[in-house]
């Protein structure tokens, strides 16, 4: 591993260890660079310390301590001062608390806007350089840097707080943690691979974090499936659809990790829309598809979310498990009128009723609708099939 | 932390608008006071001044030393300050959960939580 890779891994934690010491982020921040710096200069030459993490978070806190020391201004801000110098070499690991989740929940509060709560999570937790956040989410870098200052500034002077969230407003916050992965991570499966790598990794922190809530499991599980397709999604810059891709591009390892993280959700208990996704992407692996299992998943997560394109979904579902006519009957009750796979999905269901009339109809609608050229061509296609 | 938090009646029926807030029954009324009752008396909470409403409000410009005043409040009426109090408490979260209480934030209004400067 190298070192780079190593301060990668290790920035999250001595970061959030350094910010529930000094309860300021850019004290923090500025003290974890000085260390990391420190590092990078010494190690290659007197070799990597026994307890590196440790290591790091002592030398960031003494730089700190110094540098409030020189500032008294800061003084009263801080609860450091009476604490006595350690010298690095006297601490290990262990005795490092690890307070991601902390820095994670402080990231994720609502009262930052959510791009901002985004940027936050990939600067302290992913340890990404703002001009890095600025490119992946095609913003100038002053930007980002003008983001990244507000949010850290009212973070500091509204009393946002360090901390995991009391019970009763858990469910709420987790939800709001949840969101921003997933968010991150849908960045990158749309084409930025880094950045889904990235939420992966936060995902699966946040999993080891809190290894009782199945959701936390359930997203991990979720980006797991999707990303392991991340090879076989495209060719030719078109969208190759599930059914046609090529399986020999699916990454084994990430679908057998995502499964073993959606078996621990579902053993917990997890009915939850990550959890319920989860399994829905697992099962669209399997050759042949169990559509009706399918449906039954869709159905329930139409339930939780109340959303009409997981009912359409579950329509689609429900013919392909053999029963055509109830899944047109069910796409036709949504009111999803200017969707177009509204439209391509009745335009299929009428085809296979042999209700061409009305097939041809659906797939004009769906042809007015469609803004993508690779979905338009397939579309025509299936249009001349049915006059052919 | 010290905080001041700024009601905003917006939609939000009160005393000031009788038609509307007539159309409350007795007990929601009542429910109503209760709740501001119960708001004042948290612990850490300095309860603010009544206000007479937004329409009685008299805005003030000086220009080229001239003082120009123009009937109303300077924000359009719906969004205007409609009361205020102030909050000690720990953190932002405390703030959040008491601002949730004030009924102006479920009846139609909002409630914005200022952190103050501490000397």
């Amino acid at each position: 591993m190298t070192l780079e890779q190593a301060f990668r891994d290790e920035w999250g934690r001595v970061l959030a260890a350094l910010i529930g010491f000094l309860g300021d982020f850019d004290l923090a921040e500025e003290a974890a660079q000085e260390a990391f710096a420190i590092a990078a200069a010494r190690w290659p030459l007197e070799g990597t310390p026994a307890s590196p993490r440790a290591w790091l978070v002592t030398t960031a806190r003494n730089r700190a301590i110094d540098r409030v020391r020189r500032e008294r201004t800061l003084a009263a801000k801080t609860r450091l001062l009476d604490v006595p110098e350690t010298r690095e070499d006297d601490v290990d690991d262990a005795t490092i608390p690890d307070e991601r989740l902390e820095l994670l929940f402080t990231c994720c509060h609502p009262a930052l806007a959510l791009d901002a709560q985004v940027a936050l999570t990939l600067r302290t937790l992913g340890g990404l350089e703002t001009d890095e956040i600025a490119r992946a989410f095609l913003v100038p870098e002053t930007t980002m840097a003008k983001r990244l200052v507000r949010a850290k500034g009212k973070i500091k002077a509204a009393g946002i707080p360090f901390r995991v969230p009391p019970a009763h407003l858990l469910p709420d916050r987790l939800d709001a943690v949840l969101a921003v992965v997933y968010l991150i991570f849908n960045e990158g499966y749309a084409g930025r691979g880094d950045l889904a790598r990235e939420a992966i990794r936060l995902g699966r922190a946040l999993a080891e974090l809190m290894p009782d809530e199945p959701e936390a499991h359930g997203l991990e599980a979720l980006m797991l499936l999707n990303d392991a397709r991340r090879e076989a999604r495209f060719a030719d810059d078109a969208i190759v659809l599930l059914g046609d891709q090529d399986r020999s591009l699916w990454d084994v390892d990430e679908i057998v990790q995502g499964r073993v993280a959606l078996a621990r959700a579902l053993a917990l208990g997890g009915r939850g829309p990550y959890v319920l996704q989860a399994a829905i992407a697992s099962l669209h692996l399997d050759e042949p598809q169990d559509w009706r299992q399918l449906a039954a998943l869709y159905g329930e997560l139409a339930r939780l979310t109340g959303s009409p394109v997981v009912e359409l979904n579950r329509a689609v579902a429900v013919a392909e498990a053999g029963d055509v006519e109830a899944g047109l009957v069910l796409a036709e009750s949504l009111e999803l009128d200017r969707y177009h796979y509204l439209h391509a999905t009745r335009a299929e269901l009428l085809r296979r009723l042999e209700r061409v009339e009305e097939a041809r109809v659906a797939y004009d609608r769906a042809l007015e609708l469609v803004h993508s050229d690779a979905e338009r061509r397939f579309l025509e296609r299936r249009l001349a099939e049915l006059q052919g | 932390m010290k905080y001041m938090l700024l009601i905003h009646q917006g939609e939000a029926p009160t005393p000031y608008t009788p038609d509307e807030w007539a159309r409350l029954s007795e007990e929601e009324q009542g429910a109503v006071y209760a709740a501001y009752q119960a708001v004042n008396e948290t612990p850490g909470v300095s309860p603010g001044v009544q206000m007479q409403p937004p329409e009685t409000a008299t805005t003030v410009r000086v220009q080229d030393g001239k003082t120009l005043t123009t009937d109303g409040p300077f924000v359009a009426v719906k969004e205007a300050l409609g009361g205020y109090l102030f909050f000690e408490a720990d953190d932002l979260d405390a703030a959040i959960e008491l601002a949730g209480r004030v009924p102006a934030a479920r009846m139609g209004g909002a409630v914005e939580v200022r952190p103050l400067v501490e000397r």
